[in-house]
């Protein structure tokens, strides 16, 4: 019989219960106010009083409000039918829901149940499956996207019957297994998994090493992100940390997206649905939106839903990758999430930590990180989940809990910068504090070498290195003066300028320019190294400036114009000739 | 509010404190409304039969045999047409010696809209202000704060803005207001013959501070009755919003939670933006825009009101005088409309988004020259043409008494492109450079 108990106690969302029988940490119970059914979930319990966390407001809740609970934790329901839906934290479909505002106690089935799909069958009675084993196919918005073996299932099951290809609802029984202790154990295409839980039906995660190809050129060349890497974009308010997210999700080449939007602006996310269902994937050619799940929790929505709401998309994206999917997962912004728990904290009267967080944050964002990752399914075939994280720091200062403790765990660090933003250098990422740690793994050398070039990685950091030394020589130029220093110093200096204009700028709302391809980033790293490596003649320090002034702009020009078109074949000549010209 | 009769009257008070009192009570509600000794009080922590209550005005004078009495409710308003044109307290009841008003009362700070229903901003709020217009586009269902310090003139740029922008209806929610800048922007509203657009709800510094909370969700529950029932174009003002935060320290700190950055409360970032994202755009042609003020001291926007209000809002504007024309401008480099990018070249003339942000590269060249002329270096001829241009462009455009169309400023701009610099020296597309560019 399931657990019931009454309200005896409530501040603000955290609410009191006292129980008649046994309550689990983290499960999920439902309060009954007011005629509403809140769902909450059990974050403490000492004796027979369980502290539970309410996803919505208690406005109106009385001491004696009957509570049921449920048995399981907050789960999550995976199945074909997620692909372009709008969800909340906890996995409502917001489209179902009625009227404009958000009620109380309404919640949605995040599939559809009438809506049939056309089922493959893999396998065959008698065959031998292990949990998450691949057992047919649907197809999604143009995704073959598989029907599994349940994932909790222990041990190797065989196949005792399966339905013919045909079509058929989520919930119909498509397979039958006998399980090891001789149960039979029906498979629909529906599965249930607990979000806060880590999937760990894989046989091997390996180091990743494959390029996920951005379009961002201050990515891909720079400080390129792999598939089933992690990364970070911290920055103050103001330096574009969502453009730059929205620009990766648009043009990634991954198979599914996954955007949560945590306790960020709600306009965002119209952004994204407006403007998804009408951009197109520049990869595949289909719309952006049909890859696309957004889970919104935006800083107005209850702020507990808040906190599940990453681990709801973090779920998700294990889900698809068991597949062999590509996912991409993004997650604006991680602060609000931390921030979330530490409100949590501070009202069931924890110790804190520093800057009032909970003592236990670290641990949380590096297992959080953890869950992402390049993988080897059973079955030998491979899927990845990306991670990219957004952190909002207080005051700007990366010194501060949430950015420490993500430092400690993503591998790539895109440091958005306020004095680049103010001299509008889009993106602001600084070249020089970011980093990515997968340019030094031998694997992804050796991958690099087959996919662009051998040389490729040798002039990246040439071009990090001209970058510094530029920055070195601007600070020397403040101090001792333009003709302070010698003419080559200039010449130093503006090399470093055309790779900030040329190969770090980007402009994300030209059509063109917003997006790079790789082959594209290839021609434009070889191009600028050949103009960084040029000997060039000034006279003075002012000759140097315009010079350079004119190539940049040049350069800009040719950004703008479509890649190999007449144009911009034309531009390149004339940067060419410009550089022949100035040789000593 | 008379007390009815079959309400429970309590007269056990068991502990007081500055702000808070608690007695036994049953039957209770989270968050409802209670008075206590007359004054009025909401229940914050229900804890078995202990209910303890947060009093607005303070508990000074409240004794231990106080008469308490529940009213079954949150904070409500009621809501009708009669709201227009009137001036309430923090509690919703007229201060302008009007009568009540009649209407539906509905529970202020009420749900959230939905994502999904919201439609994309994408209607431009013209102001006149080129600092404002060319530069930081408004856009309505937008919501932008002024970070200013407290002697500037935001209260003046806010009720020109508010006074400029073409909508049905103006909320003003004031908190913490001196009673001369109440009458300022009573005054302002009445000469324009605006009086009967706008809703006034005021906390002024001579109320109880913690009153000023009950303000912004006033303000804005009146503004979704015009936005949503009545399909109109609201504009609320909301000033000041570091007052608002002050309070909520002050309750927080009273009801012994944690204080995080800056003695605020941890929960400072869910409560802004509770307030902040009720800015919205609906599809029946509704909108709420929210322009607030945020006080900073000393300038300093890493304290934690002015940046969790940054992280919420949809940018900020920054006022600073100009040493060089002697005005007031709103800063280029600091202001940002992040939702610029949905008007700017679509619902304004296509060059806009470029030479935008062309005009502010050269103001920076500028800076950088200043700096270099401060240290005393050499300039070169572009820095002297900088320099020039930046004179021009602060006292043609940038300052706040400049009043143009959109398409006015942008040639405005172009003018002084041609006038200082070479096309190349502007990085601007092509194209645009060879239709633009005066001759």
């Amino acid at each position: 019989m399931a657990t019931k108990g009454s309200v005896i106690g409530i501040i603000s969302n955290i609410v009191t219960i006292e129980v008649d029988g046994p309550v689990a940490q983290n499960e999920i119970c439902y309060i009954t106010t007011g005629g509403d059914r809140l769902m909450a979930e059990v974050i403490k319990v000492t004796g027979r009083n369980a502290y539970v966390q309410v996803f919505e407001s208690t406005r109106g809740m009385k001491v004696g409000a009957e509570a049921e609970f449920t048995g399981h934790m907050l789960e999550v329901t995976l199945g074909p039918g997620m692909l372009s839906k709008n969800y909340d934290g906890l996995q409502n479909d917001l489209d179902k829901m009625e009227g404009v505002f958000l009620k109380r106690g309404q919640y949605t089935y995040p599939l559809d149940k009438d809506k049939k799909w056309h089922f493959v069958p893999l396998v065959k009675p008698g065959d031998k499956v292990g949990a998450s084993a691949w057992l047919g196919e649907v197809e999604e918005n143009h995704q073959k996207l598989k029907i599994m073996s349940p994932i909790a299932m222990k041990g190797v099951a065989m196949v005792k019957s399966i339905v013919p290809e045909g079509d058929y609802v989520c919930e119909d029984t498509v397979a039958v297994l006998a399980g090891e202790d001789g149960e039979d154990i029906p498979v629909t295409m529906v599965q249930k998994w607990p979000v806060k839980v880590a999937m760990t039906n894989y046989k091997e995660k390996p180091r990743p090493f494959k390029l996920l190809e951005t379009g961002v050129r201050t990515i891909d060349t720079m400080n390129p992100i792999v598939e089933g890497g992690t990364g970070f974009i911290p920055g103050p308010f103001g330096t574009g940390k969502t453009v730059l997210q929205h620009a990766i999700s648009k043009q990634a080449e991954a198979d599914i997206v996954i955007i949560a939007a945590c306790g960020e602006r709600a306009n965002e996310v119209v952004e994204i649905f407006t403007e998804f269902p009408e951009l197109v994937d520049p990869h595949t050619g289909r719309k952006l939106m049909e890859r696309t799940i957004i889970v919104a929790n935006t800083s107005n929505m209850p702020v507990a839903a808040r906190e599940a709401s990453v681990y709801t998309a973090m779920t998700m994206a294990e889900f698809y990758r068991s597949m062999g999917l590509r996912v991409l997962l993004m997650a604006d912004s991680t602060s609000r999430w931390a921030q979330a728990l530490r409100e949590m904290s501070n009202r069931m009267e924890e110790l804190p930590g520093p800057d009032a967080f909970p003592m236990d944050l670290s641990a949380i964002i590096s297992n959080f990180y953890g869950r992402a990752g390049y993988v080897y399914l059973n079955n030998g075939e491979a899927g990845s989940i990306t991670f990219i994280g957004t952190v909002s720091p207080a005051g700007g200062n990366l010194k501060e809990p949430v950015t420490e403790n993500t430092k400690k765990v993503a591998r790539c660090f895109y440091a958005l910068e306020q004095d680049r933003a103010d001299k509008k250098r889009y993106p602001a990422v600084n070249p020089i504090e970011s980093y990515s740690k997968y340019i030094e793994y031998p694997e992804f050398e050796e991958y690099i070498a087959k996919r662009i070039n051998g040389e490729w990685i040798g002039k990246v950091n040439e071009l990090k290195t001209r970058l510094l030394r530029g920055k070195e020589i601007a600070e020397q130029i403040n101090i001792l003066g333009d003709d302070g220093v010698p003419v080559d110093y200039h010449v130093i200096f503006w090399k470093s300028e055309v790779i900030d204009y040329v190969v770090l700028q980007q402009d994300a709302f030209d059509e063109i320019d917003a997006v790079t391809p790789l082959e594209r980033q290839e021609d434009i790293l070889d191009l600028v190294v050949e103009v960084c490596r040029a000997d060039y003649a000034f006279d003075n320090f002012l000759e140097v400036m315009d010079y350079f002034k004119k190539l940049i702009n040049l350069c800009k020009q040719m950004n703008y114009a479509e890649f190999k078109s007449a144009k911009f074949e034309d531009y390149k000549r004339q940067i060419r000739a410009m550089v022949e010209e100035k040789q000593q | 509010m008379a007390t009815k009769a079959f309400q429970k009257i309590y007269t056990k008070i068991g502990q007081i404190t500055k702000a808070t009192c608690t007695l036994k009570a049953t039957g209770v509600g989270a968050d409802e409304l209670a008075t206590v000794d007359g004054k009025l009080a909401q229940v914050v922590k229900i804890a078995g039969d202990e209910v303890t209550l947060q009093v607005f005005e303070g508990t000074g004078g409240i004794p231990t045999d106080a008469e308490v009495v529940f009213m079954g409710k949150a904070p409500t308003l009621k809501v009708s047409d009669q709201l227009a044109g009137r001036f309430f307290n923090a509690y919703g009841n007229p201060i302008d010696g009007g009568p009540e008003v009649e209407g539906v009362e509905v529970e202020i700070g009420g749900p959230s809209v939905n994502p999904v229903r919201r439609k994309q901003p994408s209607e431009l709020i013209a102001t006149g202000i080129a600092g404002i217009d060319l530069n930081n586009t408004l856009v309505s269902g937008q919501k932008i704060p002024f970070f200013a310090d407290p002697d500037q003139p935001f209260n003046q740029v806010m009720a020109m803005v508010a006074l400029r922008a073409q909508t049905d209806k103006i909320i003003l929610g004031g908190m913490g207001m001196t009673n001369d800048d109440y009458l300022y922007f009573k005054n302002v509203f009445s000469n324009a013959g605006a009086l009967d657009r706008i809703v006034s709800f005021m906390n002024t510094t001579e109320d109880p501070a913690v009153e000023r909370l009950l303000v912004p969700d006033m303000a804005l529950t009146a503004a979704e009755y015009f936005a949503v029932e009545k399909d109109e174009k609201v504009l609320v003002l909301l000033t000041d919003m570091t007052s608002y935060a002050d309070s909520l320290a002050i309750v927080s700190n009273r009801m012994d939670q944690i204080p995080s950055k800056d003695s605020m409360p941890g929960s400072l970032y869910s409560d802004l933006a509770k307030i902040y994202e009720k800015a919205v755009q609906f599809p029946s042609g509704g909108s709420i825009t929210i322009i607030a003020v945020t006080t900073l001291s000393g300038g300093d926007i890493t304290h934690a009101v002015p940046d969790n209000t940054g992280y919420i809002t949809e940018g900020q504007l920054f006022l600073r005088r100009d040493s060089d024309i002697g005005k007031v401008i709103v800063d280029p480099f600091r202001s940002l409309s992040r939702l610029k990018q949905l008007v700017a070249g679509k619902k304004t003339r296509k060059d806009h988004p470029q030479v935008m942000n062309a005009a502010v590269r050269l103001y920076a060249d500028a800076a950088n020259a200043k700096t270099k002329m401060e240290n005393g270096f050499d300039l070169t001829d572009y820095d002297n043409r900088a320099l020039a241009f930046a004179k021009d462009y602060a006292d043609k455009l940038l300052a706040i008494d400049v009043n143009l169309n959109t398409t006015e400023m942008l040639d405005v701009t172009w003018g002084l492109f041609a006038k200082y610099f070479k096309p190349e020296e502007v990085n601007i597309k092509k194209e645009l450079v060879d239709e633009f560019w005066k001759k």
